[in-house]
């Protein structure tokens, strides 16, 4: 495939692994072993059955009539806040730690931002019987308190990242710091397409269900397995990786993803990183990363805390590089908004994540024939707090 | 010779290295402590380069990296405020910092201008082998700048081997599994990889870093490598120092005692 990793852990400029030499053992034992886990016939048949039986997939892919109606073109929900556990995330987190078991691993760590990884993460370690430490920033514990007492229902123990701006970037440090510390009993569960190779390709892989399930469904629906569009949020970008995964190499279908323009991509208070970033390197990978002239990491802002991350994996870097994806944005108010009436359009209140991904129908001049495919990557409850307080409903 | 390899070639023990970030405790303290450090005995100097995410340290240099950074420590502003450097200090000066705010910069205008101020080499964490020797190796060899890889306990011996083939100064061997940060005491584990390494008979020398505090963990690193890195613990002095010229002197004392 012409867009995915290259045997040296890049996607044209972007990739590598730049970690320090304490994680190399670990980084260096993943690389070597990940395929022939994730190919073989047990792991396979384990993987599938889990999010059969367990996450309850294939999730449906739905005609959202009122919705079509209202833009003109025959849009799709990929159905992914029905996974178990409310989103996407839990695709991978069910795939990372089979191969931790591998691995022979006996403790995981994650980072998270909205709690919805964390959640997927705690989730899976009850499951298999697994310690679990997820490192959230202190400000995102606060304004995603639900997910905290999830993941701690769940098992987990949920630690503060207090450095930096206390959100996704400084949970992410937290745990490789972590990883550092604990270099062989632990496996880091990230969960995003970020990081050192060969974790961007990893991810990609489990999340890539996502998108072998659009294609059957769309045949069986439209009698054509190829959309016009597909559409989805990023913030590290692992649902749109997986939405866009087996359609990267059709270049008649349109890849869409938005990024959190916060305030305004011109107002200092943002997370657009395809708009505002420069190449640099950021746990482990060079891609494009929102900072100063002096190479300083900037510190991002979104209202959804699953989209405050100051840069994106290393394949949209490349991806948005040679465009074959096209990145928009959409701002607090317009993805709130864009929540709202999928709400009371389709009955379905979506995450502010996944709302941004909804804000950007209007930026597209869609045709009346268009098929739109949006991945619906999570599912609203854990925002209601942040809804309420907007409060224009 | 060079002046790491000079270092190296005069003293074959108990060489000291102190570690500090650039802009702390404030913002023009770079050069003095410096200065300062070779006045009381330290044999080489560490300058750290302050970034914003610096994930291989612990709670101690994520502060003194926060404080420069707040202060308005920039990569420009060090260069300039050590453009005296070698009028005022004669042992060997690295730089230590992360990638990201070198590649700003440019690599080939951030070579240059360490062969301008003086600086002998470079400690970048999180630049991967591969990466040097594609990217780096060649510019950082005409400015003469030496490249310093580190080595932790989980390192393979036959990966030790190949960073003693890219090295041509010392060995950084890390003495702990850890971030950056004192520990009390080394143990068994520790010692057996100190003694590993040692039975490999390297042609670099090694100086130990991670972990030392006083004069009790540098004589254990001194027993069995070239020396050893304090830098956590220096920190902590400048952290809560009224006098920073006689506090380095009374530590860099208490080491070497």
């Amino acid at each position: 495939m012409k867009y995915t990793v290259d045997k040296t852990g890049y996607y044209g400029n972007f990739g590598g692994a730049y970690i320090p030499e304490m994680l190399y053992p670990n980084i260096e034992e993943l690389r070597e072993s990940y395929l022939s886990i994730i190919d073989s016939k047990e792991f396979e048949q384990q993987f599938n059955a889990l999010l059969k039986d367990y996450v309850g997939r294939p999730t449906p892919l739905f005609k959202a009539e009122r919705l079509s109606d209202k833009y003109g073109a025959h849009i799709y929900l990929k159905r992914e806040d029905l996974c178990h556990t409310g989103a996407h995330k839990v695709n991978n987190t069910i795939g990372q730690i089979i191969l931790a078991k591998k691995l022979g691993k006996q403790k995981i760590i994650a980072e998270t931002g909205a709690g919805q990884h964390g959640v997927a993460t705690a989730t899976v370690c009850a499951l298999m019987g697994m310690e679990c430490v997820v490192y959230m920033g202190k400000v995102d514990m606060e304004r995603q308190k639900p997910n905290v007492e999830r993941m701690r229902i769940l098992g987990a123990t949920v630690q503060p990242a207090t450095s930096g701006s206390q959100t996704l970037k400084d949970a992410t440090n937290e745990a490789m710091r972590h990883w550092i510390n604990n270099p062989t009993d632990t496996h880091y569960i990230i969960g995003s397409v970020v990081g050192p190779h060969p974790y961007p390709d990893m991810v990609a892989r489990f999340q890539a269900v996502i998108s072998e399930e659009i294609k059957f469904q769309l045949l069986e629906q439209t009698g054509s397995e190829l959309p016009n569009y597909v559409l989805a949020c990023v913030g590290g970008g692992s649902n749109a990786a997986g939405a866009f995964y087996h359609y990267l190499d059709k270049e008649e279908v349109h890849l869409v993803a938005v990024e959190a323009a916060g305030l305004g991509v011109a107002s200092g208070e943002s997370a657009a990183t395809t708009a505002l970033g420069k190449p640099g390197v950021l746990h482990g990978s060079k891609t494009l990363l929102m900072q100063t002239q002096d190479g300083q990491v900037v510190e991002p802002y979104s209202i959804s805390a699953g989209l405050d991350y100051p840069g994106i994996g290393p394949m949209h870097a490349h991806l948005f590089d040679v465009g074959r994806v096209k990145f928009l944005n959409a701002t607090d108010e317009e993805a709130m908004k864009a929540g709202i009436e999928l709400s009371r359009l389709e009955g379905i209140i979506p995450a502010i994540e996944t709302a941004h991904a909804f804000a950007a129908l209007k930026q597209l001049n869609l045709g009346q024939n268009d098929v739109v495919v949006i991945n619906l990557s999570g599912r609203g409850d854990k925002d209601l707090d942040t809804y309420i307080r907007w409060g224009k409903y | 010779m060079h002046r790491i390899n000079q270092l190296f070639e005069n003293k074959k023990d108990r060489i000291l290295s102190v570690y500090y970030s650039a802009g702390f405790p404030a913002l023009n303290n770079t050069l003095d402590i410096a200065i300062w450090l070779e006045k009381a005995g330290a044999d080489m100097i560490e300058i750290g380069i302050p970034f914003s995410d610096p994930l291989a340290d612990g709670p101690t240099i994520q502060e003194s990296n926060k404080v420069a950074l707040d202060n308005g420590m920039t990569l420009d502003l060090l260069f300039n405020q050590i453009k005296e450097l070698r009028s005022k200090v004669t042992v060997p000066v690295i730089l230590m910092g992360y990638i990201n705010p070198v590649i700003q910069y440019g690599i080939g205008r951030f070579c240059q201008s360490c062969e301008d101020v003086g600086v002998d080499g470079l400690i970048l964490p999180d630049l991967p082998m591969s990466e040097y020797i594609s990217e780096y190796q060649d510019k950082f060899t005409d400015h003469g700048i030496k490249n310093i890889f580190l080595i932790t306990p989980q390192t393979s011996d036959e990966r030790i081997r190949e960073v003693d083939a890219r090295s041509n100064s010392f060995i950084y061997m890390v003495s702990t599994s850890s971030t950056t940060g004192a520990k009390d005491s080394f143990g068994e584990v520790q010692a057996s990889y100190f003694e590993r390494v040692r039975s490999l008979n390297l042609n670099n020398p090694t100086l130990v870093g991670f972990g030392i505090s006083n004069k009790v963990t540098f004589g254990q690193a001194c027993a069995h490598s070239n020396g050893a890195i304090i830098g956590s613990a220096f920190i902590k002095v400048l952290g809560s120092s009224d006098n920073l010229e006689s506090d380095i002197l009374q530590f860099v004392k208490s080491i070497k005692a």
